[in-house]
């Protein structure tokens, strides 16, 4: 009776290793599709002029989505301006002296609140605020919507690392002389510094590929931009307008275009793990 | 540190409190204090500012509506007629659709990660699931339009042949609609399941699963009686997270959910979602009520996110703190 | 070993005059004159009980004092006192007198107070992401100090004082990290030394090391002192005998004897110092 209930319950062991084993590679197995699907559909319409010259009016063959590149670059770029510089400084006045502070909780809750905004109600925030007083769709409206994405993202990364530095480093600057300030920017932040890199440019790739705040901030332009006053393209909306369309030949760019976005967000992930793991290997 | 035992007699100086003032803060510390302190006060600035943007944007709505607004379903800018029912239909169906099949695939997933796989299969495939994670909702849209839907619309009939007793499986097999927006969303909130409940399940005590392994528990047993009821409050955390991420998707759902206002039992049919109508409408809205009412819809879903997420870090801190 | 010249120690400034010699002690030796006096300290975290309940003695110049005494008897809330450390801790407070230089360090400000009275630690702490070279000299170049050939010249006397010199003279640009864990502690005592302190506070800084790194700094801090004044916390009763010229024992809080170290260990005058030193109880 023992064994034949002990047979039992292997076997049910047994069944719920695959079972989980099976989800587990449904979900890794997504990833993978994905990847594999948008590179054999795309890998063929990627080329240099592809990735070289504008759009070309519908039927005309040849366009490509160069100003979209350089869009996203203006745009991601000003946004990581605006708001790697507030991330890391809130991040560290929390980590230095935040501790029991009641305005820290606050600012706490609050950066948890904007962390779990929905980017579409950002880029509502950021129409409000920019696109109607000036009236006009603007590229500096969509950095401002992707900046704010971008804070609280920066925030925690950088709080987490500042508080893995080791009081004892600090209490080793301390007994030199040198006043707390230094000790936080010249030596903390520093020693820090490897992970609150990677943690900016990780939310750098994560704007890059957003579209919803910037249907209607930055809202996208077939030609080259204006400057930042003026609308601009940048790849994922125009991956979305090209998906949407009816066109064959949009289809296709659009995969190719998809192709471009992915490989760039899978590299900069891979790189930020890669460079990230040796740093903590050393520090212990 | 000091380890007296009998209480020791303190001064009246220790006693008040009434010390020697601490080192003044010198001036470069100062200044450094203050400036941190500011941006951190822009965070807090920027929160409140959104909350009154959008409350200030939306009042018009209120004003000729009320409450009504949330659960009368006509949608006409037309005739500057608004009710966002069909919205808030539309986002919460495909929401719990999306649950329904990530949270087993999540957690099973985690279990499998967390407690079964040897280490290195362990840490290279939740990257790959951490990656998907990565992978941007306009992609996930891609896939959607061009394989997820023709999927659908071709399982669709026999789901109806199958199913069809139930209201949920009725209908033409449209392709896009609220069962397509369902399984994207759920690819799309599978990671984090995936990897928070990886993360909550790895903080589970050796020692308490050891006991239970001493007595001859198999691992599975082991995970159903000791680490699922340990990490139970952190998983549903997660949960709570992920359906926070998907009430608010918005370009992949736009993509294949059809786009049209309309409520309707069965899940194949167009619906649309409270992100998606933002998306499509803003941008051309036909005057100043229209605006007003998608920036009420924004008000509303900016409020359910907020309650939503803060239920789930109640939940995970409760975890951290038992 | 090296014969380099010992560098004489630059003069003094203002803040560390020394005081004259207050009372005749037992011993014939010619007492050196007191450099920094302690009296009645009292320190503690706010809401508990205090840890040091009145501590006083006096730290004679360019001599070791040691500090022993069993684990919780507030010997290193003491020395972090002496260079404002503890009172860096959320919640921490310390009163009473400390005077060096004919001012009491309680009311001075506390960064100018440490580039006089230096530290070593328990556990070696080089900054992670400074080499060799940056690290000893990262004292002199974070207050501000621009003139690389000094710089360079001081980072070599503390290497060479720190006698660390001959095994990092060619890899100075390597990561401080990377030394040996006895190497990494002689290394902070370079950085310490590279501002010149009047004080080198040393917090029980050879037990995370082997008794070979060991041996080695005790040998350098026979060489220090000819320069410095050194204040060691030591849970090593035999260290605090070979090292020091004079000793304190700590119990709960309380100095129960300070006196040459000869003394102590000899003829102790309180039961409980005794009792320590026999090792009647640890």
């Amino acid at each position: 009776m023992n064994a034949a209930a002990y047979a039992r319950r292997r076997a049910i062991n047994a069944l719920m290793l695959g079972l989980t084993a099976v989800c587990a590679a449904l979900s890794a197995g997504v990833l993978l599709a994905i990847l594999g699907y948008i590179a054999w559909k795309g890998a063929s319409s990627l080329s240099w002029s592809f990735l070289t010259n504008l759009p070309k009016p519908v039927g005309e063959a040849g366009g490509g989505i160069a100003n979209a590149i350089v869009g996203s670059a203006k745009v991601v770029g000003l946004a990581g301006l605006i708001g790697i510089p507030i991330g890391v400084l809130a991040g560290i006045y929390l980590a230095e002296y935040g501790k029991g502070r009641r305005f820290a909780f606050w600012v706490r809750y609050a950066a948890d609140v904007l962390n779990g905004v929905p980017s579409i109600v950002v880029g509502l925030f950021a129409y409000a605020l920019v696109v109607i007083p000036f009236k006009r769709f603007s590229a500096v409206s969509g950095s401002i919507a992707l900046s704010i994405i971008m804070v609280p993202i920066v925030l925690r990364n950088t709080e987490e690392f500042l508080r893995l530095v080791p009081a004892s480093i600090r209490e080793a600057a301390l007994a030199l002389g040198v006043p707390r300030w230094k000790v936080v920017l010249r030596v903390v932040l520093p020693t820090a510094g490897r992970g609150i890199m990677t943690g900016a440019l990780l939310a750098l790739a994560r704007v890059a590929g957003e579209t919803a705040p910037l249907v209607f901030t930055a809202f996208g332009n077939r030609f080259w931009d204006q400057g930042w006053l003026n609308p601009i393209a940048t790849l994922p909306l125009t991956l979305y307008n090209y998906a949407i369309s009816p066109y064959e030949d949009w289809h296709r760019q659009a995969w190719a275009a998809a192709l471009v976005l992915m490989l760039f967000v899978l590299a900069v992930n891979v790189a930020a793990r890669l460079w990230l793991k040796p740093a903590q290997g050393s520090a212990h | 540190m000091s380890t007296a035992v009998a209480p020791v007699r303190t001064s009246p100086a220790e006693r008040g409190g009434a010390r020697v003032p601490g080192p003044r803060e010198r001036a470069g510390d100062r200044a450094f204090r203050l400036v941190v302190s500011g941006f951190a006060g822009l965070i807090l600035l920027g929160a409140a500012a959104m909350a009154w943007q959008l409350t200030r944007g939306s009042w018009r709505t209120w004003a000729a509506f009320g409450p009504k607004f949330l659960w009368t379903s006509t949608w006409d800018p037309v005739n500057d007629v608004f009710g966002a029912l069909p919205f808030l239909y539309g986002t919460v169906v495909s929401s719990l659709i999306a649950l329904l099949i990530a949270v087993p695939l999540g957690v099973g997933s985690a279990i499998f990660l967390a407690e079964l796989a040897p280490p290195r299969v362990s840490n290279a495939v939740s990257f790959a699931i951490e990656l998907l994670a990565a992978v941007p909702s306009v992609i996930l849209g891609l896939m959607g339009v061009f394989l997820l839907v023709p999927a659908v619309r071709a399982v669709e009939p026999f789901l109806s042949r199958w199913l069809g007793f139930l209201p949920f499986f009725r209908g033409a097999p449209y392709g896009v609609g609220l069962l397509a927006a369902g399984l994207i969303l759920a690819f799309m909130i599978l990671p984090y399941i995936a990897a928070i409940a990886r993360e909550v399940l790895l903080t589970v005590p050796r020692s308490l699963k050891e006991a239970l392994y001493a007595l001859g528990a198999t691992r599975w047993e082991v995970v159903r009686e000791v680490s699922l009821p340990y990490a139970r409050s952190g998983i549903l955390g997660a949960v709570f997270l992920s359906l926070g991420r998907a009430l608010g998707e918005t370009m992949a759902v736009t993509m294949v959910i059809g786009n049209t206002p309309k409520i309707s039992a069965s899940l194949f049919d167009p619906a649309y979602s409270m992100a998606a109508v933002i998306a499509n409408e803003l941008a051309e809205a036909a005057g100043d009520a229209h605006l007003s009412a998608l920036i009420a819809i924004g008000l509303v879903l900016f409020g359910v996110t907020v309650v939503v997420n803060g239920l789930a870090r109640l939940l995970i801190y409760r975890l951290e703190r038992p | 070993m090296d014969t380099n010249p010992v560098v004489p120690p630059t003069p003094a400034p203002a803040l560390a005059a020394p005081l004259p010699a207050p009372k005749p002690g037992p011993s014939a030796q010619k007492e050196k004159p007191v450099v920094m006096s302690v009296r009645g300290l009292r320190a503690g975290y706010g809401g508990g009980a205090s840890v040091l309940k009145g501590v006083s003695l006096d730290v004679r110049e360019r001599t070791v004092t040691a500090i022993i005494g069993p684990s919780g008897c507030g010997k290193s809330t003491l020395i972090r006192c002496l260079n404002r450390l503890h009172e860096a801790l959320p919640g921490a407070y310390c009163e009473g007198d400390i005077h060096l230089g004919g001012r009491n360090v309680l009311e001075i400000d506390p960064v100018l107070l440490r580039r006089e009275v230096g530290m070593v630690f328990q556990r070696p702490n080089p900054f992670p992401t400074m080499s060799v070279f940056e690290n000893v000299a990262s004292g002199l170049v974070l207050n501000g100090e621009s003139d690389r050939a000094k710089i360079a010249e001081r980072v070599e006397t503390s290497l060479r004082r720190a006698a660390l010199w001959d095994e990092v003279k060619d890899k100075l640009a390597a990561p401080g990290v990377g030394l040996s864990g006895g190497q990494q502690q002689r290394l902070c005592i370079a950085r310490a030394l590279a501002v010149e302190p009047h004080i080198l506070l040393m917090d029980e800084p050879c037990s995370a090391l082997d008794p070979i790194a060991t041996a080695r700094i005790e040998e350098l801090l026979v060489e220090i002192k000819e320069q410095l004044t050194v204040v060691i916390v030591t849970h090593n009763m035999q260290q605090a005998a070979r090292v020091s010229e004079y000793t304190a024992f700590m119990l709960m809080g309380e100095l129960v004897e300070f006196g040459e170290t000869q003394q102590i260990f000899t003829k102790p005058v309180d039961k409980r110092t005794e009792d320590y030193i026999t090792g009647r109880f640890g």
